[in-house]
């Protein structure tokens, strides 16, 4: 295949899987590099590095037009950014460390996982008490409700920062914003939200990926060939897909996204397994 | 965004979030931009190369490092150019922290400031292992 006929075949991929990322929630990470890994046969750690930069588009992106709604908590992405960058750093090294089959088999695994958290009935989380860490570093909140400023308290501060450590090892690991993770630990661990935890869990993708972008380059994991189209593809993808939110039958495309993933997170472990990838 | 209690009058949260909106929003578009201009040169000059990506060699020398994209992306290489465009997005959340600390120092937030200030110096650190030739 030219260098001009795999461009336009990922370019076109790429937007689909952020339109798809965006309307799922689940982010275009975690399509593109099994698109490809499986489809183009592209050897992982490339895919990695192009979908990295793709993730710190579409964030901050995407931050762009979230943060004017005033649903992010500045204080809480600060602070848990120390632990997704940090542990970003480590999951980019590892990657140059650990075999291509392990970490085929660890993507597969987190996709199975996406694909569950996706359909599942999300579950309000319950009005907390604070933690006594969360009053010292003033995390409490306010979000924007229709009656006005609606407050809200945050606890297990110390479980969060360590599922965030956790978020961090697998975006620099796998190439992907691990935004899932990141929800989960804001919205179920740390009682934030729903809302607010989405839109800080964005807000922070960006950083936590550029934190990885620095040893991807210097590990040579970021091709301009590819990272160009995927770049270029996921973004208006993502965008468009976000404008798409408010009409889309959100339900029904989470089921059938669910089932694609569920489908690619197999194909990677038998592939990691079998030592194809 | 959510916390109102400490922010001065001069730099209201809203305020905030207009200028923070305001440069994500440049320096992905600028980046972008970037990127698509020197992606079309780049394939203008190399697209009818065959591409092979199967086997992991790494990247050339000269696309790894910060200095060495620059020195590249100055003399007109499309390759190293794309990767500039590039360097600028991943500078673009990089922006937005820095942007945080002068924020936090405003409101005379010092922990917040020591907080952002550790973010900084842990993506700073990540960059200057690819800042070096």
């Amino acid at each position: 295949m030219s260098t001009l006929t795999l461009c336009l075949w990922l370019w076109l991929g790429s937007f689909f899987a952020g339109l798809l990322g965006a309307l799922t929630g689940l982010g275009g990470g975690v399509v593109v590099v099994p698109l490809m890994t499986l489809v183009f046969g592209i050897e992982f750690h490339y895919a990695a590095g192009a979908s990295l930069v793709s993730v710190i588009a579409t964030s901050s992106g995407a931050a762009a037009a979230y943060v004017k709604q005033g649903y992010s908590n500045l204080r809480v992405g600060m602070f848990l950014e120390v632990a997704t960058t940090l542990g970003a750093i480590a999951g980019a090294h590892l990657a140059s460390h650990l075999a291509t089959s392990w970490i085929a088999i660890v993507f597969g695994l987190v996709l199975l996982y996406s694909a569950y958290l996706s359909v599942r009935q999300h579950a309000p989380s319950a009005g907390k008490p604070s933690g006594p860490l969360a009053k010292r570093l003033r995390l409490d909140g306010t979000m924007p409700t229709p009656d006005g400023p609606k407050p809200y308290h945050v606890t297990h501060v110390p479980a969060g920062f360590s599922l965030m450590f956790g978020a961090g090892v697998l975006s620099g690991l796998l190439g992907i914003g691990s935004g899932a993770v990141k929800v989960l630990a804001m919205d179920q661990i740390m009682r934030l939200p729903f809302k607010v935890s989405t839109t800080t869990s964005n807000f922070m993708i960006g950083v936590t990926a550029a934190a990885s972008a620095g040893i991807y380059l210097n590990d040579g994991y970021i091709d301009p060939a590819l990272a160009m189209p995927v770049m270029l593809g996921v973004l208006p993808g993502a965008l468009l897909g976000s404008h798409l939110l408010g009409g889309a039958p959100v339900r029904t495309l989470r089921w059938v996204f669910a089932v694609v993933i569920v489908a690619l997170g197999a194909e990677m472990i038998y592939n990691g397994w079998t030592g194809k990838l | 965004m959510a916390n109102t209690q400490h922010s001065a009058a001069a730099w209201d949260d809203e305020r905030v979030d207009r200028v923070i909106g305001n440069l994500l929003r440049a320096g992905v578009s600028i980046a972008a931009a970037v990127v698509l201009l020197a992606g079309i040169v780049y394939l203008v000059r190399f697209g009818s190369q065959s591409a092979d990506h199967r086997v992991f060699h790494g990247e050339p020398t000269d696309l790894r490092s910060v200095t060495g994209i620059v020195r590249a992306a100055a003399a007109l290489d499309p390759a190293a150019m794309v990767q500039f465009g590039i360097l600028l997005l991943v500078a673009t959340p990089v922006a937005r922290v820095v942007f945080s600390i002068y924020v936090f120092a405003r409101t005379g937030d010092w922990l917040y400031v020591a907080i952002t200030v550790t973010v900084l110096a842990i993506l700073l650190y990540s960059l200057a292992a690819g800042a070096l030739p």
